[in-house]
């Protein structure tokens, strides 16, 4: 209705003042704007995030170091992990769901975008909350610390008698004001996802990155809610003299790991099923073929959903469960790598017999699934709990999740960034690069995460500060921290290709990559109102449809 | 590329899809359920452990007309909307009157029970874990509760200003489902608390 006037703005943007510019950032509900924020706010944490696990890998370079003091240590793991979960990742994946869930499936923005707006600033204070026990965590004191209770904060670390000062305090707020945001954010994905599709666009003929996002929303309800109770409880805990996790009163250390980790596992989850959605949309485009087993896809990511909802305990095999319990949670661990398995044998399907094009994009999903699959088998592993009564809480386990964080979900992530910066900036990024930040990171990866299996398994435990030396593990944490600085060289790679593309990039059109979903079919950037007409689509490929009336899909779906 | 065609045949049956209203409030009612799950389960995973008085057998009264307030709350909220739904303003004024009046008397009688607990029997948050799981359980629900009271006084205020008509019936609907959902929680509370947990 008001398409002039918004085109208007467009144009008048750049001879508007800075502040105005800023101002309309600060106080927008447009679903583009909110996503890039998002994707802008995590960026800068991920370097705050990244400079946490630098001086930890720094410290524990070479036996017996004192590069920074055990306290300091402590803090660092428990922000790293906090701040990489809640405020890199989460957001990241939030703000391209936000950006490209609207665009995708033919609507002009997300059902509630006043919401959108609350949740985005709602995840942006609780980080800053966060980060403020560094200031205020002392209190009057005036010097700060940060909490130093690990990322999972097991009871009675952060009672008052052992957690003193606030930083525990805002380690809770923190993840509570967050929390309330990414429940708001999943209502509003899952409402745009059921009520806002554009004419023709049966759930079937969804893009999947709506139908996972659509699954991930759906498991932020049902596990970021206990994680939001039981910050409560920590709370009135903290604050009331509560008894819920006070052992001296009745109450149980064991019951907040239970509530801790019904939210910690799906939350792995939360953020893979997301990295799943942007090799779905990558991997067909780059070998130019329509994902292969469409309906088996959906399926499997449905039935990843139900079955993490009941493997959380697996996270607690050392804490002394019942043989059930331990067979119990084995047994589904295990059965959630089948169809994980299907997955991805449905990318390499889809690979199969394609011209695939080695792009920056298709390269991150290669890596992806290699490293996936490893991160997957080294899970299996664990999964067995005799095996995890060896390796639980030992740098083991430390390189297997972050095989499947940074393996599996980092890397399509850098590969999401590619293939949609020329969409979001209207710029194409430099291949060449791009190709420097592949390889720099994949060697530091693999030097990093690949070797911190071995002290692990040597019986290095995580979270010490650091060790004696002539135990085998100093050549093995060498080589893990060299590593670190290849990533770091990666990461510096990708922000100057970023910026530089930003600005000097060539012009990329609508449709840089001969896509087929409706992101594609507007300008780059998009207008405000996405679609100057609601489309109207006939199969999973609208563009296909488009780009080859005498052979479209529909005929064949 | 801007201007891709998408033909619209005129032939197609209507595109319908579900309400906005309806499908938001579910899921933020499946959020709410997931974390009155966990305090539910802290309540009976803690019933018997307390290591001191006072226990949940000596001290607690049924509140038994509190109880039939807020179900019947959920009958008259069902009235309103049916009301307004047929252009009757007067009368859902009236049951909307009546529904957060019901809701306000339940609130007061947990205060008043807070209260006979907290001064004649000296019984806090950090008194035992009775203390602590009753008034956190108790209390979440209040607070939801609280908020559906404020909610139904702001519709309150627009129908006194004659703000309110026919059409707005979905959006009260929805706003119905929350408070039908505060009713159902009461029922599980009720249960766990003054049946289980005595």
């Amino acid at each position: 209705m008001a398409s002039e006037t918004i085109a208007l703005g467009v144009v008048d943007q750049d001879r508007r003042p800075i502040s105005e510019r800023l101002h309309d950032w600060v106080v927008t509900v447009d679903h583009k704007k909110l996503g890039i924020l998002y994707i802008l706010y995590a960026l800068l944490f991920l370097v705050i995030g990244g400079i946490e696990a630098t001086i930890m890998r720094i410290q524990l370079i070479v036996p017996n170091n004192h590069f920074v003091s055990p306290e300091v240590f402590n803090r660092m793991f428990t922000m790293h992990g906090t701040t990489m979960i809640f405020f890199v990742v989460m957001p990241i994946l939030f703000g391209f769901g936000t950006y490209l869930v609207p665009l995708m499936i033919g609507t002009r923005d997300m059902a509630f975008p006043r919401l959108n707006a609350l949740s985005f600033w709602l995840t942006a204070f609780g980080g800053l909350l966060l980060y403020y026990s560094f200031i205020g965590g002392n209190g009057l004191y005036g010097a700060g610390n940060a909490p130093d209770v690990g990322w999972f904060a097991y009871a009675p670390l952060t009672s008052r008698a052992f957690s003193r000062g606030h930083s525990t305090d805002f380690w809770t707020l923190g993840l509570l004001v967050s929390g309330i945001g990414t429940i708001g954010t999943a209502v509003n994905f899952i409402t745009t996802i059921l009520c806002m599709r554009c004419p023709g666009m049966t759930l079937g003929k969804m893009p999947l990155l709506a139908w996972l996002n659509l699954v991930m929303a759906g498991m932020v309800i049902l596990a970021v809610s206990p994680l939001t109770a039981a910050q409560i409880m920590l709370s009135i805990d903290r604050y009331t003299g509560g008894h819920f996790f006070d052992t001296q009163a009745g109450g149980s250390a064991v019951l907040w790991m239970h509530f801790f980790w019904i939210f910690g596992h799906p939350e792995v989850y939360v953020l893979v099923i997301p990295a799943f959605a942007f090799a779905s949309e990558i991997i067909p485009v780059f070998s130019r073929k329509p994902i292969f087993g469409y309906p088996v896809m959906v399926a499997a990511t449905v039935c990843i959903g139900f079955v993490s909802l009941s493997v959380w305990a697996h996270h607690m095999f050392t804490v002394g469960m019942s043989s059930y319990a331990n067979s119990f949670f084995t047994i589904t661990t295990m059965a959630v790598g089948v169809p994980t398995g299907i997955k991805i044998f449905n990318w390499i399907g889809t690979m199969w017999g394609g011209k695939i094009q080695f792009r920056a994009p298709m390269l991150f999903c290669i890596g992806f699934l290699f490293q996936f699959l490893i991160a997957g088998l080294t899970g299996i592993m664990l999964a067995a709990s005799p095996f995890n009564w060896q390796l639980g809480n030992s740098y083991f386990v430390v390189a297997h999740f972050h095989y499947v964080i940074v393996g599996g979900i980092l890397f399509t992530l850098f590969g999401a960034f590619y293939y949609w910066f020329p969409k979001m900036s209207g710029r194409m990024y430099s291949e060449t690069l791009a190709k420097w930040h592949f390889w720099l990171f994949l060697i530091g990866f693999h030097l990093t995460f690949d070797f911190m299996h071995i002290p692990g398994m040597l019986g290095m435990p995580r979270r010490i500060y650091t060790y004696e030396p002539g135990r085998g593990w100093d050549i093995w944490n060498l080589i893990v921290t060299i590593g670190v600085f290849f990533q770091i060289a990666g990461v510096v790679v990708f922000v100057g290709n970023l910026l530089w593309s930003l600005c000097k990039g060539e012009t990329a059109g609508g449709d840089p990559w001969d896509a087929w979903t409706l992101e594609w079919s507007t300008t780059s950037p998009p207008p405000e109102y996405n679609f100057a007409t609601i489309p109207v689509v006939e199969s999973r490929r609208p563009l296909w449809d488009i780009k080859h009336p005498e052979d479209p899909d529909w005929k064949y779906e | 590329m801007s201007s891709v065609a998408f033909a619209r045949s005129s032939t197609e049956p209507a595109w319908v899809l579900p309400s906005r209203g309806r499908v938001g409030m579910i899921s933020l009612i499946a959020a709410e359920s997931a974390i009155f799950t966990i305090f539910v389960v802290a309540y009976i995973f803690y019933i018997g452990k307390s290591l001191s008085g006072p226990m949940p057998k000596d001290v607690l009264e049924t509140p038994v007309s509190d109880t039939i307030c807020l179900l019947s709350s959920s009958l008259t909220i069902h009235l309103a909307v049916r009301a307004l739904r047929n252009a009757k303003i007067a009368m859902f004024g009236v049951w909307w009157f009546a529904t957060m009046a019901l809701g306000a008397i339940f609130l007061v009688g947990t205060g008043r029970e807070w209260q006979r607990l907290i001064f004649d029997r000296g019984l806090t948050i950090n008194t035992n874990l009775f203390g602590t799981t009753y008034y956190s359980l108790v209390g979440l629900h209040a607070f939801h509760v609280t908020a559906g009271l404020i909610g139904l006084a702001i519709v309150m205020i627009f129908t006194l200003l004659g703000k309110v008509k026919p059409e707005h019936s979905e959006r009260a609907d929805v706003f119905s489902l929350y408070w039908h959902f505060v009713d159902a929680v009461w029922v599980i509370v009720f249960t766990v608390v003054y049946v289980i947990g005595r």
